[in-house]
């Protein structure tokens, strides 16, 4: 028996939850192929030495991240979610655009980040995702205090934070949910339990069954669901979102997913066992179970599907011919904005002209 | 007209800021209903309420993480760290989180975190430190370190409204120590960035921060009393940036350099200003830039030992007379 069994996918979904249309249905599709689509856009740019850094997958992770993020309110200065780097659907979903992932994975000039950070490491506070840095762990107290803030402003905006299960180690996780448990932070931390922490499984980053173990310890509600089923996932975080907002503080929910690629497009994946990848992608696909859904339950037809699958391609045609060619940013301007005041560091005298 | 000390001003300065912008708040360990270690915070809680004077858990990392995030949302929040020997907790929040956020995501963070620093109060290992240099290498940050009231309270209110996340360093050593006479209903603001001569002189330059500008000075009258050389003292005030231009205006006027501070030696910050000095003033040396500093140990606990180990008074007279003979 493989170590690591498929989720227990609960009661079967009856029906779409109440508040979701047809439309929604769809427009969580959309951002489910387009995340899909675009890393396979990425792919390709990797292997012509396009991509300058590292290429990171959400390769089975797409329900999870597209149907968390649905569940906020979504506009200028609403909700705001902080994304991991397996996150890149819940970024989509805020208004992420394609062109400005691809810009910063190619290190362009244009990019959010002007080639200063690498690929979903950039932010929109005002579309509401504040984008990570590499020390896992730390956006949960800074998350907890950009939450903080709508509570002291009473402000009716809710926050949404995503950790890894072996990041759930680090320090700044635990002082961070306990912070925001204390101060009722309108918080919801979704713990993904994607069974790879890099290389190192769930039983030795550790000794609990669950992470919702670990929330549950600092009084936090929390709940485990099946990560990979998407509308499971978009309600257990509406009703979250929903609690959070109405003043019920922080909550975590625990996602049962796969990693089904390397921690990086580098790494072999050989210490992940063949049959328990190839199961996972046969059987337990996120995007696969939710097409199921929608085509069985006759919420969709086929070619709507089929319509949107071509639209994603041509944006993502599109936006890749836009950017593909543009220049890296020129060397000086690494100078400038390390501080408000002063705005530029100065050249060294050795690199006057 | 009123007297007043190191503390109190600081406090008068964080009051004032926390009346006049709204988007100022404090957080920290018991720092609300019990006023803070050191009472610096004593009152704030009843008069600016507990969403504005919050009381932590213990978890520095935390309190600078979600200060930096409320900082982010157009807050400025002033993080106390209650000895400012726990910031090395929330080290990797400051230099990797904080510090690069301008820069790497053009987030702004106007953010402070302050707390008191210094030995010569007995308080051992974990309760004197100096932590300027393990930041000084960041860019991202500021760090002040004010050695007088005046600029207790110019310092910490020109932080607050600093754009930038500045580290502002207290003296305990200071807190009640040092006693000035602030003008009541003028708004005492001190620039970040700015150096302040504390004392004029011709025959050599000490150059100091905290505590031990108080100590050159004391070596300075000593040494003009006895020896009759006539020392200038420069207050940095602020370690990061570096006032390049009072610094070199210094050493091109006495040519002798000695610089002083309570950190220890190895990466301390003497090193830096030696080597800018000797960058953009060589030619202006009559003499080799020294250095008075703690020794290379963590600071021990028994008065013996920490006299030992700190530099003293008398330190910088025996160097300096070096010097004016070199």
């Amino acid at each position: 028996m493989s170590p690591h069994p498929l989720p227990t996918t609960g009661p079967a979904t009856q029906g779409p939850p109440a508040e979701l249309e047809r439309s929604q249905l769809l427009e969580m599709y959309r951002y489910l192929r387009l995340t899909r689509t675009l890393e396979e856009r990425l792919v390709a740019l990797y292997r012509q030495s396009k991509v300058i850094g590292g290429l990171f997958r959400s390769l089975g992770q797409e329900g999870e991240s597209v149907a968390s993020a649905y569940a906020l309110d979504r506009g200028r200065h609403r909700d705001i979610l902080s994304p991991l780097i397996r996150n890149l659907g819940s970024m989509l979903v805020m208004g992420a655009k394609p062109i400005e992932i691809l810009r910063q994975y190619m290190a362009k000039a244009e990019s959010p980040t002007h080639g200063r950070e690498l690929n979903v490491h950039f932010n929109d506070l005002e579309k509401g995702y504040l984008g990570q840095i590499s020390h896992l762990g730390d956006m949960i107290p800074v998350m907890a205090g950009i939450t903080l803030t709508f509570k002291m402003r009473g402000e009716p905006r809710v926050g949404m934070v995503y950790v890894g299960d072996g990041a759930t180690s680090t320090g700044s996780f635990h002082e961070g949910l306990n912070f925001a448990a204390v101060q009722r932070c309108p918080l919801v931390v979704i713990g993904e339990y994607n069974h790879w922490a890099y290389s190192t499984p769930p039983e030795k980053q550790f000794a609990v069954k669950d992470l919702a173990e670990k929330a549950k310890g600092y009084g936090i509600h929390a709940v485990t669901v099946d990560g990979n089923d998407v509308l499971t996932v978009y309600a257990a975080a509406k009703h979250a979102v929903e609690r959070a907002r109405r003043g019920k503080g922080t909550h975590f929910i625990e996602v049962k997913t796969y990693r089904r690629k390397g921690h990086a497009e580098h790494d072999d994946q050989s210490y992940q066992p063949t049959d328990e990848l190839e199961r996972w992608a046969r059987e337990n696909d996120p995007v696969d179970r939710y097409v199921k859904q929608l085509l069985e339950n006759g919420w969709v037809e086929e070619s709507d599907l089929a319509e949107i699958d071509g639209a994603v391609k041509d944006e993502v045609d599109q936006a890749t011919d836009a950017c593909v060619n543009e220049p890296l940013p020129s060397g000086e301007t690494s100078l400038t904005g390390v501080y408000a005041d002063p705005v530029a560091t100065p050249r060294l005298w050795y690199r006057e002209s | 007209m009123a007297e007043v000390t190191f503390l109190e001003a600081l406090r008068q300065g964080l009051w004032e800021e926390m009346e006049r912008d709204d988007r100022v708040f404090m957080l920290g360990e018991d720092i609300g209903a019990y006023g803070g270690a050191f009472k610096v915070t004593d009152g704030f809680q009843k008069k600016f309420g507990e969403s504005r004077v919050i009381d932590t858990p213990i978890a520095e990392a935390a309190i600078v993480g979600a200060a930096a995030g409320a900082a982010h949302m157009g807050m400025r929040p002033v993080a106390e760290m209650q000895f400012i020997d726990f910031i090395s907790c929330a080290y990797d929040m400051l230099t990797n989180y904080v510090a690069t956020a301008r820069y790497r995501a053009g987030l702004a963070t106007p953010m402070v975190v302050r707390g008191p620093c210094g030995g010569y109060v007995r308080g051992g290992p974990f309760h004197s430190q100096n932590p300027e240099a393990a930041f000084f290498h960041t860019p991202g940050l500021k760090i002040v370190y004010p050695a007088t009231a005046r600029d207790a309270k110019g310092l910490i209110k020109a932080s607050i409204r600093d754009d930038d996340p500045v580290i502002y360093l207290e003296h305990k050593w200071l807190y009640r120590r040092i006693k000035e006479t602030l003008p009541e209903g003028e708004e005492i603001l001190t620039p970040i960035g700015q150096a302040r001569l504390a004392r004029e002189g011709k025959d050599l330059s000490i150059i100091s921060y905290g505590a031990t500008v108080w100590k050159a000075l004391e070596a300075a009258d000593q040494l003009a009393q006895s020896d009759g050389v006539n020392a200038e003292v420069l207050d940095l005030r602020t370690l990061l940036p570096l006032d390049d231009a009072a610094i070199m205006s210094s050493v091109k006027k006495t040519n002798k350099v000695l610089i002083v501070h309570e950190d220890t030696r190895t990466g301390g910050l003497a090193g830096e200003i030696a080597a800018r000095i000797n960058e953009q003033a060589f030619e202006w040396l009559d003499g080799p830039i020294m250095r008075v500093t703690a020794h290379d140990v963590p600071l021990p606990y028994a008065p013996t030992l920490e006299d030992f180990v700190l530099p003293q008074t008398e330190d910088i007279v025996k160097a300096a007379k070096w010097l004016v003979k070199y």
